[in-house]
């Protein structure tokens, strides 16, 4: 079947739209604002005139591309595309000051592209099995999922562990905004009708990021010469690809199940597959951690690209999309009056393995048009700094407009910014914030979906295997660390 | 190569961005349809068929579609408002806005639009898991009533139409709409989700989303909001389930306030021109909508009625913030 699948994918016209749709991908990834669900959604009307089978293979590699694109800026300019590429910044910005940009780029581009092929081989073979974990989830095993989550912010944390909690605070703060979903009462709107939708978590993530980042680096510019980048070497050497085969292979083992979970989205496994790889460093991964350790790119990059293989079994199997991009690709079979469910594998096997096919055909792509660019783009550091951040201002406020075509956004993008600022200027670690507004309502939401679906009764958040679980790992993760260091004092 | 490609890059923004401005200077004859959502919604893919539509059936005329999402609609609402007397201007519209002008307590309400035509209506269907108790809609009802806190509803966005649905059912059977016990999730698949994995006693939802699950024996229907038997489902109505409850998702065009007679003619001329259009017939079809187009004072006065009924039961559920 996966054969008939090449066949359809390698036809010079599929493969010329599975090509447009990558590039795209790759450039809306770039853009920070701007995403995949965006961009599929604004390309639907073409589902009057092209066929399936084609739209598809070039929706998927807007999907994969995007995927791919988030990680350069995050590496390059401390400025992620996407907030599912935000983790990435963290170490691999580091990376790039140290003039290691090339090979962040490349465990980059090659993680994506061990993780897609891998979890679009398990999408061949394991989906029905990750449709019932999928299914089996319930709020309190989310709660409980969203617990854990937040242990890994311990790992992003500044050294000072108040300054990390306050921001993680502020984040949980700008997560309240807007009109709470059980109950449709407005939060912290402030009377603003544009805020009663709570504000973006890409606007939060662009804000503090990018625009943050462009108004300190305004702010140093005059603080002597800036320091110089060097290139460094182009390629990754022999330690660079034995630090980062492992880091893929978990960061992809975390990725694809998340990518199934309604809700579970990117960002959860890159917070995770961060704060695991943080643990498991030892020797100079250890000590470079928090100055720029490949594994920190490596394990998220792989957990962000294989999750959005995870999101295409629920929706094929069950047309169950998880994601904002799944929604809309639903949206398109709808248009071809095709159903997703166990029936489209029976009553379209072209259309299916096809698009399967293409995904695998999108990820070599991916990897040959990201491999070669990568020292090319890593010279974008050649630029001088106040062109290149006064871009990256300009990029950031159109992202964020083209997002709703709204003002009061680009006045909330520019208030995040002073915020980042501030956040930078004193001490403050921006990542604990996003952290804080992506799961914080998820928690609260889960944690009363389950309370309420339990009428009130508090042992429903344990009686469920799954959230015992993972509330016991979310504990020792908590407290292992402690003990380990107790231990390790009374040792001395 | 980089240089070039940021060139292109912004060429492309700036084309899009003079794009969005454009509209806004009069004189031109383009006619623009608002979707008051994000792409991808039910109100972008309505509106975005119906541009299709109008394309092919007048072509002499330019039509564009623009997004301004927010709000249940309400952000739209109000800029609509703002182009008082403006004959080249229709927004996409529904039940969901009527109920959240009242939920957002907006400003800016239907009364300060022109209604210009009905297009399209979805029935919403109640289901159960599989693997349920309840049976029938009386089933349901009995333990509904016994404990209302015990059975969990899960639907779409709280105050939207699935919520209102599980309101209205609530008062014809008796029970309080405050103790409706109704789980809101974000959008149909998270509902599906929960419903697949037995996580609540029932689920409320527009037809289109469960039916496929329906058919495939996976959930059980246990009534239709519609005031008929539907073809394409096999379940009662509510009103034979014993519950006397009748809801459509309809959506349709308003126009900005202040129009003039001429100009209203003239929009609901064209929009009568779209509906008659082979494109739209086939758009009806493919997406399984009931077509129930209505203009005039007929539309008027049905927009009416829903704002009161509306109005009432979200009152009732203590959802107006």
């Amino acid at each position: 079947m996966l054969l008939e699948g090449f066949a359809t994918a390698l036809t010079p016209v599929n493969l010329l739209y599975a090509l447009v749709g990558v590039t795209l991908g790759t450039l809306v990834g770039v853009l920070p604002g701007i995403g995949p669900a965006m961009t599929v959604a604004l390309l639907l009307p073409i589902t009057f005139t092209v066929p399936p089978a084609s739209a598809f293979i070039m929706f998927a590699g807007i999907y994969y591309g995007g995927m791919y694109g988030g990680s350069t800026t995050s590496i390059l300019l401390n400025t992620p595309g996407e907030s599912s590429s935000m983790i990435t910044a963290l170490e691999g910005n580091k990376m790039a000051k140290r003039g290691r940009a090339a090979q962040a780029l490349a465990t980059a581009a090659i993680g994506s592209f061990v993780a897609g092929t891998i979890a679009t081989a398990l999408l061949v073979v394991a989906a029905p099995l990750v449709v019932d974990f999928a299914i089996s989830f319930g709020p309190e095993d989310y709660f409980a999922l969203a617990l854990l989550a937040f242990t890994a912010v311990s790992s992003v944390l500044s050294r000072s562990v108040v300054r990390g909690l306050a921001s993680l605070g502020l984040g949980l703060v700008i997560g309240l905004i807007g009109i709470d979903q059980q109950t449709g009462q407005a939060r912290l709107t402030l009377g603003v009708p544009q805020l009663l939708d709570g504000i973006d978590v890409v606007i939060v993530a662009v804000g503090l990021f990018a625009v943050g980042e462009v108004l300190y680096v305004a702010s140093r510019l005059r603080h002597g010469p800036p320091e110089v980048i060097p290139v460094g070497r182009a390629f990754l050497g022999h330690s660079d690809w034995s630090r980062s085969w492992r880091p893929w292979l978990r960061g992809t083992a975390l990725g694809f199940p998340f990518g199934a979970l309604p809700g579970g989205g990117a960002e959860i496994p890159t917070f995770l597959s961060y704060s695991i790889e943080k643990r498991l460093a030892r020797g100079i991964a250890r000590e470079e951690y928090g100055k720029g350790a490949i594994e920190g790119v490596a394990g998220p990059e792989a957990a962000n690209n294989a999750s959005a293989a995870g999101t295409l079994v629920p929706l094929l199997t069950l047309g169950l999309p998880t994601s904002a991009t799944a929604a809309i690709l639903l949206a398109a079979f709808q248009q071809y009056g095709l159903q997703p469910g166990p029936q489209l594998f029976d009553h379209n096997p072209a259309l299916v393995w096809g698009m399967i096919a293409s995904l695998f055909v999108g990820n070599t792509m991916l990897l040959v048009l990201n491999l070669p660019l990568a020292p090319l783009w890593a010279r974008v550091l050649h630029i001088p700094r106040p062109y290149l951040y006064s871009g990256i201002a300009l990029f950031a406020a159109l992202g964020v407009y083209a997002l709703n075509s709204s003002w009061v956004e680009l006045v909330i993008l520019y208030l995040l910014g002073l915020l980042g600022f501030a956040m930078r200027r004193f001490g403050l670690p921006v990542a604990p914030a996003v952290i804080g507004l992506i799961l914080g309502p998820m928690a609260e939401i889960q944690l009363r979906r389950a309370l309420a679906i339990g009428a009130g009764d508090v042992t429903v958040l344990v009686r469920s295997p799954i959230a015992a679980t993972l509330l016991v790992v979310a504990v020792l993760a908590l407290f292992t660390p402690l003990i380990r260091k107790a231990a390790a004092r009374r040792g001395a | 190569m980089r240089l070039r490609r940021f060139a292109t890059l912004a060429v492309l923004s700036l084309a899009a961005l003079t794009a969005c401005g454009s509209g806004g200077s009069s004189g031109t004859s383009a006619l623009r349809i608002m979707a008051p959502a994000s792409p991808g919604g039910g109100w972008d893919q309505t509106s975005r068929v119906a541009g299709e539509a109008l394309k092919s059936a007048a072509p002499s005329r330019k039509v564009e579609v623009y997004n301004v999402p927010g709000a249940g609609g309400t952000i739209g609402l109000a800029q609509l408002a703002g182009e008082k007397g403006n004959g080249n201007l229709l927004m996409t519209m529904g039940l969901v806005m009527v109920g959240a002008v009242e939920q957002n307590k907006s400003k800016v309400t239907l009364a300060d639009t022109t209604p210009i035509a009905k297009l399209t209506e979805e029935y919403e269907i109640v289901v159960v898991p599989a693997g349920s108790p309840y049976k029938t809609l009386a089933d349901l009802t009995a333990a509904w009533k016994a404990d209302p806190a015990k059975v969990a509803i899960a639907g779409g966005s709280a105050g939207g139409t699935d919520h209102i649905v599980a309101g209205l059912m609530a008062k014809a059977a008796g029970i309080d709409p405050k103790q409706v016990n109704y789980i809101a999730h974000s959008g149909g698949g998270e509902a599906l989700n929960a419903l697949l994995g037995e996580k609540v006693a029932a689920g409320i939802s527009g037809i289109g989303e469960f039916a496929e699950h329906v058919k495939s024996g996976k959930l059980r229907a246990l009534g239709v909001s519609s005031p008929a038997r539907l073809d394409n489902v096999d379940a009662p109505t509510l009103k034979e389930g014993g519950l006397d409850v009748e809801l459509a998702n309809w959506r349709g065009f308003v126009a900005p306030g202040g129009l003039d007679d001429g100009a209203k003619k003239e929009l609901t001329e064209l929009v009568t021109t779209m509906h008659d259009s082979p494109a739209w017939k086939d758009a009806v079809i493919k997406n399984g909508w009931a077509d129930v187009f209505q203009t005039g004072q007929p539309f008027a006065d049905f927009l009416a009625a829903e704002q009161t009924k509306v109005k009432a039961v979200i009152a009732e559920m203590g959802l107006v913030s």
